[in-house]
């Protein structure tokens, strides 16, 4: 990942980087916190502060380009709501500790209420809309239609999405897996039971990720 | 959240010129942060974004020296076979942390410079929470899950997952300002606040963490971590220990307690114990007495000592490979 590309989703150029993930862990070690680095770090125009106001900023939403003008402090959850009318994901605890506004950024799990849409312009953004729809189903929500994986159905959106999160990462993950890789999500129903069924269905080759 | 304004430099030297100037704040993984924000706690002019400057991400791995970049998300660092095959302990405080949605979001110099949980301070009373009248809100209050080594007024407990053991294998953090680099042990980021206002890392404006550095070769180190629930919250204590010597015989050991103190806190005296002795049930239960030895715990945190000493003898335990 260049940093050109990291600012141009302020300069309005769409891209899909999936598997950015992956490669920064390797791809950008070399120069890490060394005199090369400090050396190209030179330059030291101040970038442009924008905002408070809209800002005008491009991403890509269930593989749709989207462009709109947003406040800073507006974050991804309320700007796929309230402006881009993406509603999948559920605004509950807007704190990062219950997993409703779960969805995929880049292919990561994340807590789109916890991240500033401004943070993702550039970036895909995958909500549970764009894993299947009702006629079209992804494996991971047919199998929650199936295992009766839901009741009141706030939570089923992000839990959905970090099923299928999960599934990608272990696609037939052990015990301890399934809880590290559902434990960012709550069920105040307690679906729990339905929930893991789906998840140890895939082990069965019943249900894939991504 | 109120209204700021937002900058995305390209360069650690444009991060630090921009936040020099008052009324600005780094954002890394901003699960902290925005959470504060939210709820008016904290207040800024103006965010900026480290997400795409340069150098600030990744890990090395070269002679037994790990580096690893402060905007490295906790998620990359646990992928990473190398570093977690160099520094096991790490699996453990990175497994320790909430979720994996926090964990994919979450940095390495978020988790190091994260706002301590302390509830008085999250409701906006402040981190040394003191009422109208000077006397202290925690001591009179609920404070079940605050400090057992309280510093001064200071009573809440650093929430870091990554410090203790940094600290314990005697991390350096990098740090980058107006005046230039400079280094420093991960220990001497934090400090316990004497006024209200101050903050309880010791960064200068402008200054920003871009990564920390530890020699991870010829020490055997463990993490331990006593915890109310497995996901979405912070360990109750935690305890990181850091051994050297070869066979039975410990050189020299560093231990290390988290949640239970301002500041991650060195249990000189318990590592000196240690010195040069073998590590036997005896030997570790009395580093473990030594190491909550001044405790001064509250009206509800009494049991906190017992989780440290526990926490200690754990770890000891796990870093030998021995069953205690």
């Amino acid at each position: 990942m260049t940093d050109d590309a990291k600012r141009s989703g302020l300069s309005r150029r769409s891209f899909l980087r999936s598997g950015a993930a992956g490669a920064l862990s390797g791809g950008l070690a070399a120069g890490l916190l060394t005199e090369e680095a400090a050396g190209a770090a030179a330059d030291t125009d101040a970038p442009k502060t924008v905002g408070p106001g809209p800002v005008e900023i491009e991403l890509e939403v269930n593989g749709v380009t989207r462009r709109l003008a947003v406040e800073p402090r507006v974050t991804l959850l309320d700007g796929l709501r309230d402006r881009l009318d993406v509603t999948g994901p559920k605004r509950v605890c807007d704190r990062g500790t219950c997993g409703a506004c779960t969805v995929l950024e880049e292919g990561r799990p994340i807590y789109a209420c916890s991240r500033l849409m401004i943070e993702s312009a550039g970036r895909s953004v995958t909500t549970v809309e764009g894993l299947g729809s009702p006629d079209a189903m992804h494996d991971v929500q047919q199998a929650f239609v199936e295992n009766d994986a839901q009741q009141c159905g706030y939570c089923t959106p992000g839990f959905v999405v970090a099923t299928a999160a999960l599934l990608a990462r272990h696609p037939a993950p052990s015990e301890q897996e399934i809880e590290a890789g559902l434990g960012g999500n709550l069920c105040r129903c307690g679906t729990y039971k339905g929930i893991r069924a789906v998840v140890e269905g895939a082990g069965g080759g019943g249900v894939s990720g991504g | 959240m109120r209204p700021f304004g937002y900058a995305a430099p390209a360069t650690v030297d444009q991060a630090v010129g921009l936040l020099e100037a008052e009324g600005s704040e780094a954002l890394a993984g901003g699960t902290d942060l925005l959470s504060l924000l939210k709820d008016d706690v904290e207040r800024v002019e103006r965010l900026v974004a480290l997400g795409g400057v340069t150098g600030l991400s990744g890990i090395e791995l070269a002679g037994g020296m790990l580096r690893i970049g402060a905007m490295t998300t906790l998620q990359e660092l646990r992928d990473h076979d190398d570093a977690i095959a160099a520094l096991p302990a790490l699996s453990v405080a990175i497994d320790g942390v909430a979720s994996p949605q926090l964990r994919a979001m979450g940095t390495v110099g978020g988790d190091l410079l994260q706002r301590p949980r302390c509830w008085y301070y999250r409701r906006g009373f402040g981190l040394l929470a003191l009422a109208a009248d000077g006397r202290s809100m925690v001591t009179a209050g609920d404070n079940r899950y605050h400090a057992i080594f309280p510093e001064g007024e200071a009573r809440f407990v650093n929430p870091s997952s990554l410090a203790p053991l940094l600290v314990a294998v005697g991390a350096e953090a990098v740090v980058r300002g107006p005046a230039g680099e400079r280094r420093q042990p991960v220990e001497a980021l934090y400090r316990a606040p004497e006024v209200d206002g101050e903050r309880e890392n010791t960064l200068a404006p402008g200054e920003l963490l871009v990564g920390v550095e530890a020699n991870v070769e010829g020490s055997r180190s463990a993490v331990y971590e006593v915890r109310q629930r497995r996901a979405l919250d912070w360990p109750l204590m935690a305890a990181a220990v850091s051994l050297t010597g070869s066979g039975a015989r410990t050189e020299r050991a560093r231990i290390v307690l988290g949640h239970a103190a301002p500041v991650p806190h060195v249990a000189t005296a318990a590592g000196d114990l240690l010195a040069g002795q073998e590590l036997t049930p005896e030997t570790v239960a009395a580093a473990a007495d030594a190491a909550v030895e001044g405790a001064r715990p509250m009206s509800g945190n009494r049991y906190k000592v017992q989780l440290a000493r526990t926490a200690v003898r754990r770890a000891l335990g796990r870093a030998a490979g021995m069953e205690i």
